[in-house]
């Protein structure tokens, strides 16, 4: 599904992630993802009558590079509490920041060059996860009892409130496919949206092309991957446009993606809103960090994603493409670094692209990595005979000179070659003609004769260049 | 008469006395008094003998068991104890025991202090008679037909009636203060942030403040200066050490400059009262302090300005008894009828008043209205004591308006038991140190308490203050 022409969608963020902290937002408790239910607890986790929150020192460094990399002015922020029942809460308010949030006025770059504007970075507590029994399908409502681990309660959280200036479905998932990179990037986040430590809320609206007033929007919850979210967002903009064509209108309101079905549900209107009662939460002071450490911080932040991609194409003369994917599987460094210790940019760039796939990838020696398209380049190996060291390299950790001599690969003498070439001319001299006379697809056949008598050795190219020598 | 703790703390650090004969002699009064009192929710016989021992045991081996060595006291039952029940007076945390020490208790075992039991309180503190326990009132030990005050009703009770030299109460809004005056014992509402509040079941955060009860200046002072301090596991906890009172205690008040609240001597403070107050002011002119009158306006609007801060966060900080995870649990079909039965049979008609009050000031629409306005009422509160400061070192004010009143009297009226909190509550919204100061009794035979207000971490000046009106009603009586 996705929008009739003469419509547009209008699409703003939310995006939740977990912060990659030891212990959680107010306590020492242990944060991590797994284990046993309910053991990664305490007097705080539990909301024990008595109990008080103390601020994770490290959740606020990480809130702040997060912050910085996304152009956020960092601010003095105070902590409010969001007050709603719900057995996974604890205390029945979640720590959150309302009025003043750490991080404000900030934008992101999509890789094609749009800048999206970014409302506020804020920081609040996760809560826990209920699991509802019986035989309601899973909805506390009709359930006959529910099972809840506070293992994830009072995990950091950063929230990114995103602006409303996505366009596309397309648009949705490159921006949180950047947000993702560069929370990643700076150390906040370990980006597993499998595992719920990266969470997306879009709110949807669409309006007729070249209208300048935004139209109702729908929250959408429950959005678990990338392919999700643009399905879902391509759903809900043509749910909306077909009411608006059938002369109704839509109602603001929360609602939930079906990853089976593919649609999107009421889950509660407006008027179903909670109050949530926000206030300044009295157990925690202001939040107001000295600039000397905003300022120690914003100078050891990482190259960001965007300043990568720029160098890998003004430098190594990327694609746009081939830069966001590296960019993206987190190779930039490690072919930046071959580049600069001798290696073959266009080479280092294909392998890149096509064969890194693997996660041990980023463990490449760049040095290494750099011979192996040098070897490349110089004709001692063939592209394939490249690739099939370049795996050996990623599952051993071997150097490239080792696992050629092992496999073989030895580079054939042009003189040798020339021979095996001259030989195989004499052998087919009907086809010889056809490709004197023109037939190029000819070529193909003695390059496959070549390879053949040489097992492989053989350089494609240089066989190439060699048969048109002799035809002229 | 009970030692108290200063003599119960040297004779038995020094070896003169078991801590073991000291804890025998307070659980002897608690048997004689308890049954008509009901002064606690929970006497710890067995645990406090066993403590008591170690001490001796400690004493003999040649060690110091700390500044309280051996000294008995009592607890509020709102601050957590691990593996003891810790009930607030309500039915909602029926069965729940910590698994924790709050700070204050954990400091108290430092010291050597020798836990005896768990007072009764107005339910999660909220009242001003201890007339509010889901477990039954308190009586004083002046006179059983009339409250304690509260909502610290059972530590001051527990005191008054020498059941132990000292008690921790809370107060909020008074509540270690008020039932002080009204029982003839010292009470001391400390700065905001001088004691930890870790453990302390909170009421309202940003009000909530640990302190004493004693029957000497002195006593409270021992007991002050071994649970003030820093406490990392409380945010709100100020970085300063602990002060040094007792050494100062001495001092006298010459040179002081101290200043009568007139807001609080005009209408609606009894004449009784008023009068007592006015001879604390002529005795510590007596002493060489120099007294003049000061008016602090905003004071008017304090007790407004309370009953929608308390109770907003009030209304937050009771949402966790939910049925869910501990106390009690009235099993319905669903889980949101599952809180409305748990919380409707749990809670107590003040508690619930409160929650209503605070969930209202809070809602959407009338936060700034309510909750933004008492914000700036506190804020221009805080800054008008703050310039009366500037002037003056301490001021005086009576600590309630009447002394002790009937029990029954005021339960069906809770805007006549709001006003009695008139003379307290601006401290705890200034964020600042008071005492009450027993001086004198009033027409009625029951004991008059005399407020010492001080500015932020003014708390020598303040029990130097004390002291010498301790002094001077022991000439006047003696």
């Amino acid at each position: 599904m996705s929008i009739p022409e003469g419509w547009e969608t209008v699409i703003g963020l939310e995006v939740h992630t977990e912060l990659l902290t030891n212990t959680k937002m107010f306590s020492a408790a242990p944060n991590h993802f797994g284990g046993e239910p309910n053991t990664n607890i305490d007097p705080v986790t539990l909301g024990l009558p008595g109990s008080l929150p103390v601020l994770n020192r490290k959740a606020v460094e990480l809130a702040i590079r997060a912050g910085l990399a996304l152009n956020c002015t960092v601010q003095r922020s105070i902590f409010a509490r969001k007050n709603y029942f719900y057995p996974d809460m604890p205390k029945d308010y979640q720590i959150s920041q309302f009025d003043l949030p750490i991080n404000t006025e900030g934008w992101l770059e999509l890789p094609g060059g749009k800048i999206i504007g970014i409302e506020r970075a804020h920081l609040e507590e996760d809560t826990g996860k209920s699991t509802h029994m019986g035989s309601g399908g899973g909805r506390i409502h009709d359930a006959e009892y529910s099972l809840v681990d506070y293992n994830r309660a009072g995990v950091p959280l950063l929230e990114v409130v995103g602006k409303p200036d996505l366009r596309s479905a397309e648009e949705a998932r490159q921006y949180v496919s950047e947000l993702r990179s560069i929370l990643m990037a700076v150390g906040a986040s370990d980006g597993k949206m499998e595992e719920g430590s990266l969470r997306v809320d879009c709110n949807v609206s669409v309006r007729r092309v070249g209208d300048t007033e935004y139209g109702t929007r729908c929250e959408v919850k429950n959005v678990n991957s990338l392919r999700s979210l643009g399905r879902a967002v391509d759903y809900e903009a043509a749910r909306q446009v077909e009411l608006i064509e059938n002369g109704e209108r839509i109602r603001q309101e929360t609602r939930h993606w079906n990853e089976d079905t593919g649609r999107t549900t009421t889950l509660r209107s407006k008027e179903e809103a909670t109050d949530y009662r926000y206030f300044p939460e009295p157990d925690l002071v202001e939040l107001d960090p000295d600039p000397a450490w905003i300022e120690q911080l914003r100078s050891e932040l990482p190259v960001l994603p965007r300043e990568l991609r720029a160098g890998l194409i003004e430098r190594l003369d990327a694609t746009p493409t081939q830069a966001a994917l590296i960019v993206d599987r987190g190779l930039a460094g490690l072919v930046t670094d071959a580049f600069d210790t001798g290696g073959d940019a266009s080479r280092l760039l294909t392998h890149a692209e096509h064969d890194l796939a693997d996660e041990r990838s980023g463990a490449l020696a760049p040095a290494a990595f750099a011979r192996l398209s040098a070897m490349e380049r110089d004709g001692a190996l063939t592209a394939t005979q490249a690739k099939t060291v370049l795996a050996d390299m990623v599952a051993s950790g071997a150097d490239p000179e080792s696992i050629a001599a092992t496999h073989g690969f030895e580079a054939m003498e042009s003189n040798e070659l020339e021979s095996i070439v001259d030989r195989l001319i004499g052998e087919h001299p009907d086809d010889w003609a056809k490709f004197q006379a023109g037939e190029n697809k000819v070529m193909g056949f003695f390059v496959g004769q070549v390879m053949k008598a040489t097992g492989g050795n053989a350089d494609g190219k240089a066989v190439s260049a060699l048969l048109n020598a002799k035809r002229s | 008469m009970t030692a108290t703790a200063v003599e119960t703390a040297a004779l038995v650090r020094a070896g003169e006395r078991s801590a073991v004969d000291a804890l025998e002699q307070s659980l002897a009064v608690i048997a004689a008094r308890e049954p008509e009192l009901h002064a606690f929710n929970l006497v710890l016989a067995d645990e406090a003998r066993a403590a008591a021992a170690a001490i001796d045991t400690r004493v003999a081996a040649g060690e110091d068991p700390g500044v309280l060595a051996g000294v008995p006291i009592a607890l509020k039952d709102n601050m957590c104890t691990r593996g003891i029940p810790t009930t607030c007076s309500s039915r909602i945390l029926d069965g729940w025991r910590p698994p924790y020490d709050a700070t204050v208790v954990r400091l108290l075992a430092d010291a050597g202090a020798v836990m005896v039991g768990k007072t009764n309180l107005d339910e999660f503190a909220m009242g001003s008679s201890t007339e509010n326990s889901a477990f039954g009132p308190t009586r004083n030990p002046h006179d059983p037909a009339r409250v304690p005050g509260g909502s610290s009703g059972g530590s001051a009770a527990a005191v008054a009636s020498g059941m132990v030299p000292v008690s921790l109460g809370s107060d909020t809004g008074g509540s270690i203060r008020q039932p002080a005056a009204l029982c003839g014992v010292v009470g001391v509402k400390p700065t905001y942030g001088l004691v930890s509040r870790y453990g302390l079941v909170a009421f309202a955060s940003s009000l909530d403040q640990i302190g004493p009860f004693a029957a000497t200046v002195a006593d409270a002072a021992l007991v002050l200066e071994a649970i003030s301090g820093h406490d990392p596991a409380d945010s709100t906890s100020i970085p300063e050490a602990a002060p040094d009172l007792l050494s100062r205690l001495d001092d006298g008040v010459s040179g002081l400059r101290v200043a009568v609240i007139s807001e609080l001597m005009a209408e609606g403070i009894a004449p009784d009262v008023a009068a007592r107050v006015r001879a604390a002011a002529d005795a510590l002119a007596a002493a060489g302090a120099t007294v003049e009158e000061v008016s602090i306006p905003a004071i008017a609007h304090g007790i407004g300005a309370y009953y929608i801060l308390a109770p907003a966060e009030a209304s937050s900080n009771l949402s966790r008894y939910d049925g869910v995870r501990f106390g009690l649990r009235v099993d319905a079909p669903t889980t949101p009828e599952m809180y409305d039965l748990t919380r409707t049979a749990g809670f107590g008609d003040e508690v619930k008043r409160r929650i209503m009050l605070g969930t209202f000031a809070l809602s959407a629409g009338y936060y700034d209205a309510y909750y933004g306005t008492a914000q700036r009422v506190r804020t221009l509160i805080r800054g008008e004591f703050d310039a009366a400061y500037e002037r003056f070192d301490l001021l005086l004010s009576p600590t309630s308006p009447t002394t002790a009143f009937p029990i029954g009297e005021k339960t069906d009226d809770p805007m006549t038991m709001y006003l009695n909190d008139v003379c307290t509550i601006p401290t705890n919204l200034a964020g600042h140190p008071a005492i009450s100061v027993p001086y004198g009794v009033g027409d009625d035979g029951m004991p008059i308490g005399v407020q010492v207000l001080a500015p932020s971490l003014g708390e020598v000046t303040m029990f130097r203050a004390a002291a010498v009106l301790e002094a001077t009603l022991l000439e006047a009586t003696s």
